[in-house]
């Protein structure tokens, strides 16, 4: 479990703190979501529970953060990765860029743990299963379709087997199709036991996958809850939150039922 | 080696038999003697007609006349000079484009890490050769968005200067803005970890090539050697 307790974080050099009071606990096979408008404090939250934010952005950071019920304060980040993954919103990106195969890509990490060879194999092999993706292993990373890299991304990380995984934005560059096999993925990786934060804008993604929601605004978190309550929230669209589909048809249909209960009733008095 | 080669060996017949053994036949052999001319030359053009053009004018203390331009007057011993640095300087780049097109940049690094160098450099050699495919493409992708937008990259020479900035632009600070999220992505897979890495395979490398490389690097020492000691004169 990862636990943050009044999580407070600021960039080095910022005027102000971009997280405040955070309280988060993500439990083991969980899939939490994260929500809020652009600079609301997504990126940084996936940051500071990634261990990212301070370890390698810099900046300052206040409150406890607790992996598992032991301070990870001290941890280097090499250490922190083989129990946390982080993923970000751009699929190029999160390739190593020196590798030929997709194979090779996903066992960078492994490797660079120094597992044994048939461990790194092993792992490799397991992740791209995982994510069936296996048929892509000789493929070169770089001519994949977005969805594909995103995939092979993801493979990357669960290669290190962390139980934790963050995941900022994964299908912010995809079309429906590579969110689809995206949201799918992390489904898969849910049933396996994986505890998963992650931060969307595409709240159907969420509604679809995650059990509770934060909806944050300011750095604070400004909603939190069962994902279907927060989703249906009116301050919704005020945090600059898109409602889901569903909902916003559900307020349709409701809005129109009204309006032929009135008209009804107005034909009736006729 | 061969580049080295070529500059320790006098005279004219030695580096071009050099070019021939060592850059041309290997490159017939490969099936990339088209690509490494056409490769080699562009590298080489601009300082080798430099560098020839200086030499055939201006060689110091000439004295017999090979023709007149004007004032300019090209030398005997000028040409001869200049057709020595002419086929070295293309000793060298054929041999840079030889090594280029024939080893894959994973192989050169994952080599170079087997024989005990740091797997940063190791990463960072095979990323600085990795990268030129991508920003060229990349380049590729802002100029045809730039075009599409009304850039004007034909026309006259100061058009075409123009529309190289709102180009190089993009492509610069978007390189540098992929760069933290790049290097936090490494972090997450264990990348800043001391010590030495699994390596899954090993280039292959048999006995006769490896012969091949110590008589090759036997030769190149005993040719300096030769050439210090003024053996062969």
């Amino acid at each position: 479990m990862i636990a943050l307790a009044g999580v407070g974080y600021r960039y080095a050099g910022a005027a102000g703190p971009a997280l405040l009071d955070i309280d988060l606990e993500l439990r083991d096979g969980e899939v939490v979501g994260l929500a809020g408008a652009s600079e609301a404090g997504k990126t940084t939250l996936c940051l500071v529970v990634s261990g990212l934010a301070p370890r390698t952005v810099g900046g300052q950071i206040r409150g406890q953060v607790t992996l598992d019920g032991e301070d990870v304060d001290a941890w280097p980040m090499h250490r922190l990765s083989q129990r946390i993954g982080i993923g970000f919103q751009n699929p190029s990106t999160q390739l190593s860029g020196v590798t030929d195969t997709v194979f090779e890509e996903v066992a960078f990490g492994p490797m660079n743990l120094a597992l044994p060879r048939v461990e790194v194999v092993a792992r490799s092999w397991a992740a791209l299963d995982l994510l069936r993706i296996d048929a892509l292993a000789e493929r070169d990373p770089r001519r994949l379709s977005g969805g594909q890299q995103q995939l092979v991304a993801m493979a990357g990380l669960l290669a290190m087997r962390p139980a934790h995984l963050v995941l900022d934005e994964p299908t912010a560059q995809l079309d429906p199709a590579g969110t689809r096999m995206v949201g799918e993925a992390i489904e898969r990786l849910a049933a396996d036991g994986a505890s998963i934060l992650i931060a969307e804008q595409k709240t159907d993604l969420l509604a679809s996958i995650c059990s509770r929601l934060l909806v944050l605004d300011g750095g604070r978190v400004a909603l939190s809850g069962p994902s279907a309550e927060v989703l249906a929230d009116l301050e919704l669209s005020r945090l600059g939150v898109a409602e889901p589909s569903e909902v916003r048809l559900r307020r349709a249909a409701d809005a129109a039922g009204a309006n032929v209960a009135r008209l009804a009733g107005a034909f009736a008095r006729d | 080696m061969t580049a080295i080669a070529a500059v320790a060996l006098g005279g004219l017949p030695g580096p071009i038999i050099l070019v021939a053994a060592a850059v041309v036949l290997p490159a017939m052999a490969a099936r990339v003697l088209g690509r490494l001319v056409r490769t080699a030359l562009l590298l080489a053009l601009p300082i080798a007609i430099s560098a020839f053009l200086v030499n055939l004018f201006f060689f110091p203390g000439a004295t017999q006349v090979l023709f007149r331009i004007g004032p300019i007057v090209a030398t005997v011993e000028g040409f001869g000079f200049a057709l020595e640095i002419l086929i070295r300087i293309l000793a060298i780049s054929g041999a840079v484009t030889l090594f280029y097109l024939t080893t894959r940049p994973g192989d050169l690094t994952l080599d170079l890490e087997r024989r005990g160098i740091s797997p940063r450099v190791a990463f960072v050699t095979n990323a600085s050769v990795q990268t030129v495919p991508a920003l060229v493409e990349r380049a590729g992708q802002i100029t045809a968005a730039q075009r599409a937008r009304g850039l004007d990259t034909e026309g006259n020479i100061w058009r075409r200067v123009r529309g190289i900035v709102p180009i190089v632009g993009p492509v610069i600070l978007g390189s540098i803005a992929e760069v933290e999220e790049r290097t936090m992505a490494l972090e997450a897979r264990g990348f800043t970890r001391p010590g030495r890495r699994t390596l899954l395979w090993t280039p292959a490398d048999s006995v006769r090539q490896s012969i091949g490389r110590w008589l090759m690097l036997a030769a190149l020492v005993a040719l300096i050697v030769v050439r210090l000691t003024g053996v062969l004169g």
